[in-house]
């Protein structure tokens, strides 16, 4: 406790000035996060630190994602979708801007779409502008969007941090001097620091009550916590030091939410690979593994034991979690079917984050229950994306895919868990090309339920959100349907 | 002279050229594709491909390095993968850092170490001797990091004195940067001033044997004036030369303890643009690196010469 306290003086001396001014109505916030983001262009790089800063704050897209994951209007302020479901007729909203003053129509959504489909776009989620045949503008507030065939989930794609508008006056400089037609505009960027926001007065929606809006990196668990209660960080959305948190839930001038995030963590296993091929051995090890206990022990007790690549936030879950229950001598008993002698070695590879080196430990150690001894091997990313992802020369690893309702994955020709499966393919296909809404639902159902049934992974829990603010903020996401941090509705109470 | 400086200038320049190359070559050796970690596990392949266009790493590998080292020749460090800004803009603020850092623990360490040198020297084979070098052989043991460690326990979390880690910059005002970088500098300094310690003792009891030292005694001089004014300043060669060397050292331990500190500084530039496979930010920092060690080197010799006339002949 002293050191709290000599860390609060430390840094409300430091502060000095900013201390005394927040005497007065609050307007400003700043937000903690662990990672600095590689630029600020989400059209041009996949790391969620890009879209925690920008995303709903400085670009925004034809649509949106909420809080509660929905697709909702943004700049498009409503649509009609075609009877055979290859045409979107947006009606874009009159009189937005730019933050440097350009004017933003069709022209700009044919410009940003476009660029994310050429032959030269760096877009990290191209794949979601593949459907698109064309972008047509009748006319400067109308924007018709024809698919190569129906897609689902287009208006949702379109929603992410990826599809965002750009204009072409701004776009490639947007890595280091965004311009969007978000609430907020960039005012600076001090590299190691901290990105620093500012009200845009010519927003088109409703005026956002913060003034400004201050992102600083820490990556040290400790101080991390110091900076919160001290004061000089008022939320950490995703906080880094789970052991803390009790002492933040013991304080009342701080609340600390727990929500959930897209983030299905497997152990992914290679199905190209003996014996990883053979369904006994995949369910073998999806008996071997307590969900909970991995959570206890990786994530403090935080997140949500899942059945099959799907969260329980989506669209159309299904709970598939009692189809591998915690039995070790089911697995036991699998193994030996599959002709697995005891003491038989598999490798584990695992990259930094600590669902992964901790989660790692524990697994390994209930594998040895059932007598498999797995090596773990730890492995930075550069390595794992060459070794896993590219060369698929791997057993097995453990990995959160962050990305939202990515069932498709499983329906690609290669991926790097080598998945191969005819009907999932077909079921997938027909699942993004129905536009029947009851049917999708069914069929999203029916995905779930065959990737639970394969196994190709071992589909182990939905990683947490767990934040920690002052407890006066209102308006903060709760749940990370995608990596943002919205700050257009959050406001200070009184 | 003129000679002298030359071919050291030509030496410089040719390290120089061969660290280029070899921190160029490996880099390539390394698994891991700049363009996968940008663009993540949802890329196809026609984007990795033209990201790698972008980048300028889809050219042979003799242009690449080619190009680098124009790009290097003619003062361009080439644009941060990650970070989309010049390497030079980036380097500019974390030598704001990690300098001061080093300049501090080198100054503390010299600052600590001369005095308990000498100071057991005199003493030799008494009892304070025996104390001082016992702590020093600890001292040389010690990781820095883990002494870091320690500190952060000590003067951070039980006796709350120092900030535990980051920086706020120096323009939160001097003595806010400074103090930020008492317990990174002192985890620095202190395994060094064992070192040093060690040596100027040795140096120091060489000298005091030495017969100068002793025909300085029989003209009537006391034992501390004989021994700061003859064995001390004929000790110092070799304690300069160490002190060069651990310059150079402790640019490259401030990646380790800029990490435990998590200081915005040059070595966790090089630490996080490995991990993030900034290729270009690796190869500029690697080679700057280099060179400043090289130039210290340099700088070091002069100073011998400096020091000691007879070197400068030598060497003229």
């Amino acid at each position: 406790m002293t050191r709290l306290l000599a860390v609060a003086l430390a840094g409300s001396l430091l502060a000095g000035f900013a201390t005394m001014s927040t005497a007065q109505a609050k307007d400003t916030i700043t937000v903690g996060m662990v990672l600095e983001p590689p630029g600020l262009d989400p059209t041009a790089g996949a790391a969620s630190a890009i879209r925690e800063v920008t995303y709903g704050n400085i670009y925004e897209g034809l649509t949106r994602i909420t809080a509660k994951g929905e697709v909702k209007p943004a700049l498009a302020e409503s649509w009609s979708i075609s009877k055979d479901g290859l045409t979107y007729t947006f009606t874009l909203i009159d009189g937005v801007k730019f933050h440097d003053g350009t004017k933003f129509d069709c022209s700009i959504v044919k410009f940003s779409y476009e660029r994310a489909m050429a032959p030269d776009s760096t877009n990290a989620q191209k794949q979601l502008f593949e459907p698109i045949a064309s972008v047509a503008c009748p006319s400067a507030g109308t924007a018709v969007v024809t698919l190569k065939r129906p897609t689902s989930l287009f208006l949702f794609d379109m929603a992410w941090g990826d599809a965002v508008m750009v204009a072409p006056k701004s776009a490639a400089t947007n890595a280091t001097d965004p311009v969007g037609t978000g609430p907020f505009k960039f005012k600076q960027w001090v590299k190691g620091d901290r990105v620093e926001l500012e009200r845009f007065h010519d927003y088109w929606g409703s005026r956002p009550q913060l003034s400004a809006v201050t992102f600083k990196f820490i990556s040290d668990p400790s101080a991390a916590t110091a900076a919160v209660l001290a004061g000089d960080i008022d939320a950490f959305p995703l906080f880094p030091a789970p052991e803390a948190l009790d002492q933040f839930k013991a304080d009342p001038k701080f609340t600390v939410h727990v929500g959930t995030t897209e983030g299905k963590t497997i152990l992914a296993l290679n199905n190209a690979k003996k014996p990883f091929d053979d369904i006994r051995v995949r369910r073998a090890l999806a008996f071997a593994i307590d969900r909970k206990a991995v959570i206890d022990g990786a994530q403090s007790g935080y997140g949500a034991p899942i059945g099959s690549h799907y969260t329980p936030g989506d669209p159309g879950y299904v709970d598939l979690t009692g189809t591998y229950p915690f039995d070790p001598a089911k697995a036991k008993a699998l193994l030996k079917e599959a002709g697995i002698k005891p003491g038989f070695q598999m490798t584990i590879l695992l990259p930094p984050p600590p669902y992964a080196r901790h989660g790692g430990e524990i697994i390994a150690a209930m594998l040895e229950q059932v007598g498999i001894k797995a090596k773990l091997v730890p492995i930075e990313w550069g390595q794992w994306l060459d070794q896993v992802f590219k060369r698929t020369d791997y057993e097995a690893t453990i990995i959160s895919h962050t990305e939202a309702r990515d069932l498709d994955i499983y329906a690609r020709d290669k991926y790097y868990f080598n998945y191969d499966s005819p009907d999932y393919k077909a079921l997938y296909k027909q699942f993004v090309e129905t536009v029947d809404p009851k049917l999708q639902m069914d069929l999203v159902g029916q995905l779930q339920k065959k990737l639970a049934e394969d196994e190709p992974n071992v589909f182990m829990f939905a990683l947490a959100k767990v934040g920690v603010a002052n407890a006066k903020l209102r308006g903060l996401w709760d749940n990370d349907p995608i990596p943002a941090n919205d700050m257009a509705g959050v406001s200070w109470a009184e | 002279m003129t000679f002298y400086l030359l071919r050291r200038v030509a030496i410089l320049l040719a390290t120089l050229l061969a660290a280029s190359i070899v921190v160029f070559v490996v880099l390539q050796v390394l698994p891991g594709d700049p363009a996968a970690l940008i663009l993540g596990t949802g890329a196809r392949e026609d984007t990795l491909a033209a990201l790698r266009h972008q980048l300028g790493l889809d050219a042979p590998m003799w242009l690449r390095y080619a190009r680098w080292l124009g790009g290097l020749l003619s003062g361009d460090f080439g644009t941060s993968f990650t970070y989309h800004v010049p390497v030079a803009e980036l380097v500019r603020q974390r030598v704001l850092v990690s300098l001061p850092l080093a300049l501090f623990a080198i100054l503390l360490s010299t600052a600590i170490a001369i005095p308990v040198g000498v100071a057991a020297a005199a003493r030799r084979g008494g009892a304070a001797d025996a104390g001082l070098m016992g702590v020093a052989q600890i001292g040389v043991a010690l990781p820095n990091f883990w002494l870091g460690l320690l500190l952060i326990l000590l003067f951070a979390v039980r006796l709350p004195w120092l900030p535990a880690s980051g920086f706020p910059g120096w323009d939160a005002g001097l003595w806010a940067g400074f103090r930020a970088l008492i317990l990174p500098a002192l985890a620095l300094a202190l395994p060094q001033a064992a070192i040093l310690a060690r040596v100027t003792r040795a140096a120091v009891i060489d000298t005091l044997g030495e017969d100068f030292v002793r025909t300085a005694r029989a003209k009537g001089l006391s034992r501390p004036a004989a021994l700061w004014r003859h064995a001390v300043p004929n000790a110092l060669i070799p304690v300069v030369t160490l002190i060069g060397l651990q310059f150079s050292f402790l640019l490259a331990g401030t990646v380790i303890i800029e990490n435990v500190f998590t200081l915005p500084g040059l070595g966790r530039l090089v630490f996080q643009a490995i991990a993030q496979r900034d290729l270009i930010v690796v190869q500029d920092l690697v080679v700057l690196l280099a060179g400043s060690v090289i130039v210290v080197n340099f700088l070091v010799d002069l100073a011998a010469a400096w020091i000691d006339p007879r070197l400068r002949r030598a060497g003229a």
